[in-house]
Formats: C-alpha cells, sequence, structure tokens
C-alpha cells in the first residue's frame, strides 16, 4: 500500500527535512501550550496522546496485520500495574500492602526510575503477547477477536484476585506523578516512527500480505506465525508503555478501568480514523478524546450518564455504515495529508484501501 | 467431602444458569449461522427485556402475563430493527465490518439504557408467586422461579427445534445457513427469513433478560454483556452453527461455572469469568469445531 508514496520519500530528502521540521513545530507547540494552558487542558492533552499510543499500536495488529484483536486494554493493565508496582515509592508500600516485588524486579527495597520502569512495562506486555499469542494467533476473524477478548477478562480477572500484588478491585492510588506531555508525546512520536517503518519494511508488507489473503500469503513463503506473532507482540509493547503511562497520570488505578470499555474505546478510535492508516489512529484518538472532554460537562450538569459512549457508538455505527474505511483514507505523507485536507474540503481524492471494504 | 445435598444445590443452579445461557446461545448461533455474525447486540436484547418488564410490571403494574408478552413482542421489534439499520446495509461484507458493527449497537443500547434510566443497579422483583421459596427433603434450596425458567427454557428450546426442523421457514433458514446465495437461486425471500430469525433470537433473548433480573435480584444497565459473552462462549463450546450444540454448551458452561464457584475455596468466586474464558480458549485451541460442531475452518 505505501510502496509507492516511499519509494518517492527516499528520493526526495527534503521529505525527511520537512518531516523534521513539523516534529520540532509540533513540539515547540507543545511548549507554548504548556506555558498558557490550565492544568486540566493538558491533562487531556497528555490522555489524548496515551491514547493515540494505544490507538497506533492497536493499529499495526489490527489495521495492517489484520488481526483482529479486542485485547488491548489488557495488555495496557500489564503495563499500568508494571510500572506502577516497580516504581511505587518504597517508604509507602508497607501502608498500602504493597511489600511484595518479585526479587527479579528489583526486590521490595528498590524503588525503579521512570523509564526503565516504563520499558520494563512494555516488555511485561509484550511477553504477555508472546504466551497468549502464540497459541491464539492460529485462529481467524470472530474466533480470534473473542479468545483475545477472553485474555482480557483473564487479565481483569488477575487484576480483581491477586490481592497480593495488586491490592484487588480496590485498585491502587498514590501512584507516584512522573507522566507529563513530554513523556507522552514522545513516546507517541517513537510508536509512529517505529511503526511507521515497520510498514514500510519487508516485515510491513509481509503483514499487509497476510491482512489481504492469508493463503496466498503463505504460498508466497511468508511464515505467517512469525509475522502475525510480531505484529501482535510490538502493539502490545507499545499498549504496555501506554498503560504505564496513564498509571502514572491518572495517579491511581483499578481493575475495572481497564476492560471492555478502554479495549472498544481503543476499536473505536481505530475504526473511526481509519483502520490500516497512518494517521487515520491519530485522527481517530485525537477526535474522540476532544469530544469526550467536550461533552463532559454536559454529560454532567444533566446527568445523563453514558451520553459520552452514546456518541462514540452512534459514530462508530454511522461510519460503519456510510464510511467502512474510516474518516482518514491517507497516510502519513505530506501528500496524504494535503489529500486528506482536499477531501475534507469537499473534492474527491485519491482512496485507499483499509482493512474494510466499502460495503457490496 | 462435600454432601450430598450441596451437590444436588449446585446442579440444580448450574442448570438454571446452564438454562439461561442455552436459551441465549440457540438465538446467537441461529443468526451466526446465517450472517456469520457475532451479534455482541444480542447481549443488550437481554438489558432490554429487563428493563422493558421493570417499567411495564413494577412501574405500570401490568399483569403479569400481559408484561411477559409485552416483553417478548419489544424483544422481536429490536431484533427486526437491528437487522433493518444496520445488518441488512453490510450484509456480504467482511465478517469483522459485522462485528464491529454489532458492538457500536451493544454500546449504543447499553449506554441509552443507563442514561434513560441510571447508573445503578435496580432492585428486580418478579411477582409473589414466582418468588417463592421451596425447600426439598434433601436440603435443596429454590425459588419458584428457577422452576419457571427451566420449564419456560425447554418449552422454548423444544418449540424452537421443531419450528427449524418441520417448519417451511425453518427449513430455508437452514437452506440459507448452509449457502445463502443458493437459497436465494431457489426462490427463498433471504430478507424475509433473515428478518424473522432476528426476531426470534431476539424474543427469547428478551424473555432471558426477564429471567436472569427474576433469579439474581437486580438489573444494571450493564448486565447483559458478560450473559452475551457467555452465551457465545457456550455456542462456541457446543459447535458454531448447531443448535443443539448450543444448548448443551450453554448447560456445560452453566454447570462448570456453577462448580468453579462453589468448589474452589470461599473468596475465589472472582475467579469465575477468568475460568470460564480459560474454558473458552482451551476448547478453541483443543477442538475448535465444539461439541457437536461441523469442523469448521477457524
Amino acid at each position: 500500500m505505501n510502496n509507492r508514496t516511499t519509494a518517492r520519500e527516499r528520493k526526495a530528502i527534503p521529505g525527511h527535512f520537512k518531516a523534521l521540521l513539523a516534529i520540532v513545530l509540533f513540539f515547540l507547540l507543545l511548549g507554548g501550550a504548556h506555558l498558557v494552558l490550565s492544568r486540566y487542558l493538558m491533562y487531556i492533552i497528555s490522555v489524548m496522546g496515551i491514547y493515540i499510543i494505544a490507538t497506533v499500536s492497536l493499529n499495526l495488529t489490527n489495521g495492517y496485520a489484520g488481526l483482529f484483536s479486542l485485547g488491548h486494554a489488557g495488555f495496557m493493565a500489564i503495563g499500568a500495574y508494571a510500572s506502577t508496582l516497580l516504581t511505587f515509592p518504597v517508604s509507602l508500600r508497607q501502608a498500602y500492602d504493597l511489600p511484595l516485588l518479585p526479587a527479579l524486579l528489583g526486590g521490595q527495597g528498590y524503588q525503579w526510575p521512570f523509564l526503565p520502569a516504563i520499558l520494563v512495562a512494555g516488555i511485561l506486555a509484550a511477553f504477555g503477547a508472546v504466551l497468549i499469542g502464540a497459541p491464539v494467533l492460529r485462529l481467524r476473524g470472530h474466533y480470534l477477536a473473542v479468545a483475545t477478548l477472553g485474555f482480557m477478562v483473564i487479565i481483569t480477572t488477575m487484576a480483581k484476585t491477586l490481592k497480593w500484588l495488586t491490592r484487588g478491585s480496590a485498585g491502587i492510588q498514590v501512584i507516584p506523578h512522573y507522566t507529563n506531555v513530554w513523556w507522552v508525546y514522545v513516546w507517541a512520536l517513537i510508536t509512529v516512527y517505529v511503526i511507521w517503518r515497520i510498514i514500510n519494511s519487508s516485515y510491513g508488507r509481509a503483514m499487509m500480505a497476510i491482512r489481504d489473503d492469508e493463503t496466498a500469503a503463505q504460498s508466497q513463503g511468508i511464515n505467517l506465525v512469525k509475522y502475525k506473532l510480531l505484529s501482535f507482540v510490538i502493539g502490545a509493547f507499545f499498549a504496555g508503555v501506554a498503560g504505564g503511562l496513564y498509571a502514572h497520570l491518572a495517579r491511581a488505578i483499578r481493575p475495572y478501568e481497564f476492560s471492555f470499555t478502554m479495549t472498544f474505546e481503543i476499536v473505536i478510535m481505530l475504526v473511526i480514523g481509519g483502520a490500516g492508516t497512518m494517521i487515520g489512529p491519530v485522527v481517530g484518538a485525537a477526535l474522540l478524546i476532544t469530544l469526550g472532554y467536550a461533552l463532559k460537562p454536559l454529560e454532567e450538569s444533566l446527568r445523563l450518564y453514558g451520553l459520552i459512549e452514546l456518541v462514540y457508538a452512534s459514530l462508530l455505527i454511522v461510519i460503519m455504515l456510510w464510511r467502512p474505511q474510516g474518516i482518514v483514507g491517507g497516510n502519513l505523507t505530506l501528500q496524504g495529508l494535503g489529500q486528506w485536507f482536499r477531501r475534507l474540503l469537499g473534492s474527491t481524492g485519491e482512496r485507499h484501501k483499509g482493512t474494510l471494504p466499502d460495503p457490496p | 467431602m462435600y454432601a450430598s445435598g450441596y451437590i444436588a444445590q449446585q446442579v440444580l443452579n448450574g442448570t438454571v444458569l446452564g438454562s439461561m445461557y442455552a436459551l441465549l446461545a440457540l438465538g446467537m448461533t441461529v443468526i451466526y449461522g446465517i450472517l456469520r455474525l457475532i451479534n455482541f447486540a444480542h447481549g443488550a436484547v437481554i438489558t432490554i427485556g429487563a428493563f422493558c418488564f421493570y417499567v411495564l410490571f413494577v412501574s405500570l403494574h401490568l399483569p403479569f402475563l400481559a408484561a411477559i408478552a409485552l416483553v417478548v413482542i419489544f424483544g422481536g421489534i429490536t431484533g427486526i430493527l437491528l437487522d433493518l439499520v444496520a445488518y441488512r446495509k453490510i450484509r456480504g461484507g467482511p465478517e469483522v465490518a459485522l462485528l464491529i458493527t454489532s458492538l457500536g449497537f451493544y454500546i449504543f443500547i447499553e449506554n441509552l439504557v443507563k442514561m434513560l434510566a441510571s447508573p445503578q443497579p435496580y432492585a428486580f422483583r418478579p411477582p409473589p408467586f414466582l418468588s417463592q421459596v421451596n425447600q426439598t427433603a434433601g436440603g435443596v434450596t429454590f425459588l419458584t422461579i428457577d422452576i419457571f425458567i427451566l420449564l419456560v427454557s425447554v418449552g422454548i428450546m423444544v418449540f424452537f427445534a421443531l419450528f427449524v426442523k418441520k417448519t417451511k421457514v425453518g427449513i430455508a433458514m437452514r437452506a440459507i445457513a448452509e449457502s445463502g446465495e443458493t437459497a436465494r437461486l431457489v426462490g427463498i425471500d433471504i430478507n424475509r427469513v433473515i428478518g424473522l430469525a432476528f426476531v426470534l433470537a431476539s424474543a427469547i433473548a428478551a424473555i432471558t433478560g426477564f429471567m436472569w433480573g427474576g433469579k439474581y435480584g437486580q438489573i444494571s444497565y450493564a448486565m447483559g454483556f458478560m450473559a452475551g459473552v457467555k452465551a457465545f462462549v457456550a455456542v462456541v463450546i457446543g459447535g458454531i452453527g448447531s443448535i443443539p450444540g448450543a444448548m448443551v454448551g450453554g448447560y456445560v458452561l452453566g454447570i462448570a461455572e456453577t462448580f468453579s464457584v462453589a468448589l474452589l475455596p470461599p473468596g475465589y468466586a472472582e475467579y469465575r469469568d477468568g475460568i470460564v474464558f480459560a474454558i473458552l480458549i482451551l476448547v478453541l485451541l483443543l477442538k475448535p469445531s465444539g461439541i457437536m460442531g461441523e469442523r469448521a475452518k477457524v
């Protein structure tokens, strides 16, 4: 799908320069926002970034490799609990019934710094993905969706029941407040970059070939298990990172937060933005988080609890019925962005194939 | 180790729970057979049925039978609406598109109920004649509603099995499940048959919602999700697309779930859902075609 544009990109070095410039500009903008905007707005922007990481990483599994997974919140839970337990202040562990930490992970007397803790969070989530993925990934479509959903339920059940490790349903509070917009958006940038590099490599092409036609891909000598597992595990790694960042932003985690609602939210963001495109998940996550926080005052003043999810679900249904490829049908190139804006303004641009073709 | 009365009690509890799973699985497997759709929205119809009964019976004081009849009718209407609004348009598309749409509808209905009713659970009282406590000589305690659930579900299952086997529409349903294209060629009105399948499946789900609420004494906007997903687990265990399989799967799951709670040490009841899904993953890995399913291409 992206072969053509990458070839063009390779020749045109200014494209890289422009991208770099855009990144620098973005971070300058973020710095400006940090000075001007309130703490609440910065919190929302951080949440947005975390969901961008989660959605972009799900896109690798779901959009590019075509493995419809409903287990993403499970990986986020693993990441959130792992980084929380590693960084929990030693002095508070006794008081909060969290003295236990395996010696392998530094033991109970050692509080990890944030960066290695986040990395371990991602690695543990990836490890979980290997464990569940190795057996489950030979299933397809529906079966895979329900099996990964089952995995997510098992993870939340464990978070509820392993009280010596997670404090059960009460959750863990007073998590150190490490996450800020910088952490979030540097990680978001890394996620987007890594996944962009993967899908523009032979790995990515193999994944997309599997998505488009598994049998044909296999007959071309593509190792199905290897590429499926790879996309699943890399997706899980970044989900773990997103979970870790979330824990240190919200400063309190409970098992039920990482359940169906969160999984579906991420899937909805991906589908609405456009699965199998580079900026689709970013747009989807940004749009839905903005919408969610914009509707929050309305929901609370009218006491219409559930309004936000209702709007999310309506959007999902509308998109599925009338624009199943998502809002965005482009990719992360300036040409793609230009096309997207032109399309937004009404003229029809080039269409790209997502996971979901037009209805018959 | 355990008294026989205790075991008998658990068997009864498991069978009652299994009956409800079996009823839900019945609807899901019929729709899956015809459309290749895991209808997550099926779970939402349970919630609709339960709340509908609550409004009609508790708030509006309608007679019990009238309330039940309206619940069934309302459930059927929900089913046909789902088909008309959503699934008909994307039918024949990729199966994941159908799945995502049904998820969307589930979330939509769940949150509509949450908005209109309340995020808090409601206490749910079936009519007094169903909430009597009875005790047998062996020390087994049960409510009259347990017997109601057993009888009504067996009745529905027998009716449904006969319907699919004997009637013209039932045969048409099986024909479409076999091959939609061929069914169309021999002159079967596919839309009508699929619509009817949705009406039947959803009507059954709606009445299951009443049973669920009556059995557990409370209803909430989120009650349908786990029930719906577990019904799908029952479908997978029994063998996707097989109607007898769905019933067997429902009972196996109900009894397994009840026993996993009853036999684990106290305080481990929360493992229940985890155990159910562990069973699912095991079944998918060992025998993806299920107990009574045809050889499925997974």
